[in-house]
């Protein structure tokens, strides 16, 4: 019997708005413990909801990116549990009025698109953190985190493998990052993900007993700690047991998923409309508001990349992996007009270096227009390719334009025929015997003198001249 | 001297008269305070603070500032957050909580110069009709002290009634204010829901809570009553309608006001003495003008009900959060995480809180909601379109206040029942979230107190004051004080 997997994922997103959702205070990561409180984030008695519109907002735009329904009639729901890092003892959510539905996303894996469908979308605050300190046997709390804008994006039972799962978290990455909501750091936990796995035979609708695995840090965890727990369920099953309906915790050091203890049991949340706030009601007109200002899409930046500049379809998607690239690489073509030759410094050459310095592209030494002015010296054929790179590595270390490098070392290439001839006929004075067998016959050694002129010039030469004048030369040789 | 017997208008007055100071009447309130400490109305008192904040209104008054409320001493229910005064709710779990924000009504009475002398005690979180359920012992109603002041606001009735000062905020959710206004012979006023900022009140619950004023004048609530509203940026649930000038209402004539007497309020179980008294009121309206028609508000029976399933609903919700881990009472020697939480919460709560917070976990059980919360809260629509329909035949609805008068302390303690249906006349105008008013109408047998109440539509607040103000203009009831 074959089975297959039935996954869906309940990602959260952590929103980079400057305040939080229902209060003032910062969002800022990085504060010294409860530097970000105010009466509403600590729980105080007497404290009340505001809610932020900005959050309403970027709910708004991922619910469009996602092709979901937008709902005009919208509530705020109260989920109660008692736990010290969540101050009022209940979490201000949102239950059966979420502000997104019924959408959808394509996400592909290799080269097969599929479409994986969007449950819902809601917004909610987060709770703040909850630190054991082994030391003194306490536990420490920090609530800056409480009261920071959460939207919790459930997608439908539809993704099929660990290896699509992984592909799914990437392209809602993508998507946050482009519309400039989160920093979608699954690491940092401004994206965090918990998944739900049941098992059922080929064919079959009913879905199987599902687990939820929680603690999944990472897109390889993901894709790890479901492979794991398929591998588990289907042992399970082909040996004639059942799956019990549980909580797992992945661990990533065993790579297997253990039981939560049941400390949570199956938890009565105790779910109403929050009575502080009054209902939401999103008319057509925000709607229509966010749609015309939202940043544009990774997939209406690929298009554009192919048809307004004549890229590759591989090359324009490896430009929008991150939007900030692709802003780069834009702000790139502002000075330089040779997209192609852009791409390939943007994406080998400064990739290359980026990477080895551990920097974002956001961080780069070297800004867009700088790139640009270096691409621009390339095409117009000032300098070559070589001694571009050796510009390029020190534009990175010192951050100077390209110009003031030239300037400084002199390393214009040289395209004056004269100058070249002058050089090439030194070379061939100085190479008696390959004059003799090129001249003999031996074509190939035409690259020996290329080679020996760039090499006299220090590189600076331009290629193509040096070839034309060396087979020029030589070749008034043959005739006398 | 006794400054403390005096309005809030005649304070005023006086003081812009110079007459007196501010100073000299805060004095006299705190030794009027001082000397009742048998009616146990104050939790805190605010000797030096007070003092201090009367002195500063004396100078601006000297510098030419004559606003209607500068230099006035005012109580406070101990429900609301005061900056830097100990707020305990009348709770063990808040006996050492002290906020570090001022509650939005409090800061209009400070920008308005007002004098805070003390915190008032009240039912514990809110919940009670009697103030027996304090954590710090009862309150004894200044007309007769073996009976109780009504509850939850019974610190700040006690304190305007004694007299001990001129005017007292207090809070209503199902007739707290009304009910204890109606025990001493005051005029209490709960607004329209959303016309007073929240903001710094101590919830109890969240969709009928309102703050509201106890005075011996009908002026004089609706001078402090203005003050205090008005739309909150900090309050999502109060609401931009423009606050009128409610002593423009001050009226001494009826002609053309229509009340409606609900037949549904006119049952066993109210006190014929309370009967006869609201019959003759309705004489009284008759002869200032006013016309009075039948009106009924078939639901009212549900509303006791469905108001104790709503308020402990979202009480169970609201009180979630005391739990001794960030403020207020941590119970001692807690094995472990669930074992502090649950020896705080059984330690720091009352027996009343504790029913409410387990009915109220119960209704909002999963298995449960449908059939209690969300049916509730269906009934609950069905009684506000009781009051619309009655307000299309008449201006006001005219009522008693409580069904008896004040009840010996002790009486009803041991019947949790028995005490909710003190509040049969006052829930179905909190349930509808509209203005209510009760002042005094008479007094019984026995000299204890008999309460009026008035029920506006939405937001006329303006047409209270002017049915009560003629009311009270033509009688004598509100110029007694108790003699005891």
């Amino acid at each position: 019997m074959e089975y297959e997997a039935v996954i869906g994922l309940e990602v959260h997103v952590q929103l980079s708005t400057v305040t939080k959702i229902f209060c003032g205070s910062s969002t800022a990561f990085g504060a010294e413990p409860n530097e970000y409180v105010d009466p509403l984030t600590f729980g105080l008695p007497g404290s009340l909801p505001v809610l932020n519109r900005r959050v309403v907002d970027y709910a708004i735009m991922i619910g469009l990116a996602m092709n979901c329904e937008i709902r005009r009639f919208n509530r705020f729901a109260r989920k109660h549990y008692f736990y010290p890092d969540l101050p009022k003892g209940y979490q201000i959510s949102q239950f059966d009025e979420p502000i997104c539905e019924r959408g959808h996303i394509d996400v592909r894996i290799e080269d097969i698109v599929r479409t994986i469908g969007i449950k819902r979308i809601h917004m909610e605050e987060d709770a703040g953190k909850n630190i054991h300190d082994s030391r003194t046997q306490s536990s420490l709390i920090d609530l800056n985190r409480a009261g920071v804008p959460l939207l919790e994006v459930v997608s439908e039972p539809d993704i099929r493998s660990p290896a699509e799962a992984g592909a799914y978290m990437r392209a809602v990455r993508q998507l946050v990052r482009f519309l400039g909501i989160s920093d979608g750091n699954m690491e940092e936990g401004s994206l965090r993900c918990d998944a739900n796995i049941s098992l059922r035979p080929v064919g079959v609708m009913k879905f199987g007993t599902r687990t939820e695995i929680k603690n999944l840090n990472s897109f390889r965890f993901v894709e790890r700690a479901l492979e794991y727990e398929i591998a588990r369920q289907m042992a399970l099953l082909k040996g004639g047991k059942t799956v019990t309906q549980e909580t797992l915790l992945f661990d990533s050091a065993t790579g297997t998923t253990k039981s939560m203890r049941s400390k949570e049991e199956s938890a009565d949340y105790r779910y109403f409309p929050d009575p502080d706030l009054p209902p939401l009601i999103v008319e057509d007109s925000w709607i229509n508001e966010v749609r015309q200002q939202m940043p544009k899409l990774p997939e209406e930046r690929v298009k554009e990349l192919i048809e307004l500049y004549g890229l590759s379809k591989y090359d324009a998607e490896v430009l929008t992996t991150e939007r900030s690239t692709v802003d780069y690489f834009e702000a790139v073509l502002l000075v330089c007009r040779n997209a192609k030759l852009a791409c390939n410094w943007v994406t080998s050459e400064l990739f290359g270096a980026l990477k080895k310095a551990g920097l974002d592209i956001e961080r780069s030494p070297v800004g867009a227009a700088s790139l640009g002015q270096l691409v621009k010296l390339i095409d117009d054929g000032t300098i070559s390719g070589k001694i571009a790179k050796t510009v390029f590595e020190e534009m990175f270390g010192t951050g100077r334009s390209p110009q003031e490098i030239l300037d400084a070392k002199g390393l214009k290439q040289i395209s004056d025929p004269e100058e070249i001839r002058k050089t090439v006929r030194q070379v061939i004075a100085q190479s008696p015997q390959q004059t003799a067998d090129y001249l003999g016959g031996n074509d190939r050694l035409l690259g020996y003198f290329v080679g020996q002129a760039m090499k006299a010039t220090g590189g600076a030469a331009n290629p193509r001249l040096v070839n034309e004048i060396i087979l020029a030369e030589l070749n008034l040789l043959k005739k006398a | 001297m006794s400054l403390h017997r005096l309005s809030v208008t005649e304070i005023s007055a006086g003081l812009a008269a110079k007459k007196f100071t501010s100073l000299e009447v805060t004095n006299d309130c705190l030794n009027a305070i001082n000397a009742a400490q048998d009616l146990n109305a104050f939790l805190t008192i605010c000797d030096d603070s007070a003092r201090k904040d009367a002195s500063a209104a004396d100078k601006l008054r000297a510098s030419g500032d004559s606003r209607p409320l500068l230099g006035i001493p005012i109580a406070i229910k101990d429900v609301l957050s005061t900056k830097g005064i100990k707020t305990t709710c009348g709770s063990k779990i808040l006996s050492n909580y002290i906020p570090p924000y001022d509650a939005t009504v409090i800061r209009k009475l400070r920008d308005a110069g007002t004098v805070i002398v003390g915190k008032t005690n009240m039912d514990e979180f809110a919940m009670g009709s009697s103030t027996e359920n304090s954590a710090f012992g009862p309150v004894k109603n200044p007309w007769k002290k073996d009976r109780v002041p009504g509850g939850s606001s019974g610190g700040s009735a006690a304190a305007v009634a004694a007299p001990l000062v001129p005017v007292a905020l207090g809070t209503d959710t199902g007739g707290s204010i009304r009910q204890p206004a109606a025990f001493c012979n005051l005029v209490g006023l709960k607004p329209t829901y959303g016309r007073v900022s929240r903001y710094g009140l101590i919830a109890f619950a969240s969709s009928l809570d309102q703050i509201g004023t106890f005075t011996r004048t009908v002026r004089d609530c609706a001078v402090v009553a203005e003050i205090l509203s008005g739309r909150d940026a900090h309050d999502s649930t109060s609401v931009a309608q423009p606050v009128p000038h409610l002593v423009d209402g001050l009226s001494t004539s009826l002609k053309g006001l229509k009340l409606g007497v609900p037949k549904e309020y006119f049952i066993g179980g109210l006190s014929p003495e309370v009967n006869k008294a609201i019959k003759a009121s309705l004489k009284q309206f008759e002869a200032l003008g006013a016309s009075i028609i039948d009106v009924t508000l078939p639901h009212t029976e549900a509303a006791v009900a469905v108001y104790y399933i709503i308020a402990p609903a979202e009480a169970s919700s609201n009180l979630a959060r005391f739990d001794g881990i960030r403020y207020g009472y941590r119970a001692k020697d807690s094995a472990d995480l669930h074992d502090l939480y649950f020896k705080t919460r059984s330690e720091g709560f009352g027996p009343e809180v504790q029913r409410r917070i387990l009915i109220g976990a119960y209704v909002l059980s999963a298995g449960y909601y449908d059939a209690y919360y969300l049916r509730a809260q269906k009934i609950r629509a069905l009684i506000a379109n009781d009051f619309r329909n009655a307000f299309s035949q008449c201006d006001l609805i005219v009522c008693p206040t409580a069904p008896t008068t004040a009840f010996k302390l002790g009486e009803k303690t041991s019947d949790p029942l028995a005490m909710y249906l003190n509040d049969v006349f006052t829930i179905p105008t909190s349930l509808a979230g509209l203005p209510a008013m009760s002042l005094p109408c008479g007094f019984d047998k026995e000299s204890l107190p008999i309460g009026l109440q008035l029920i506006g539509k939405a937001w006329d607040e303006m047409t209270l004051i002017k049915a009560a103000s003629a009311y009270e203009a033509s009688t004598d009831w509100h110029k007694r004080l108790p003699t005891e």
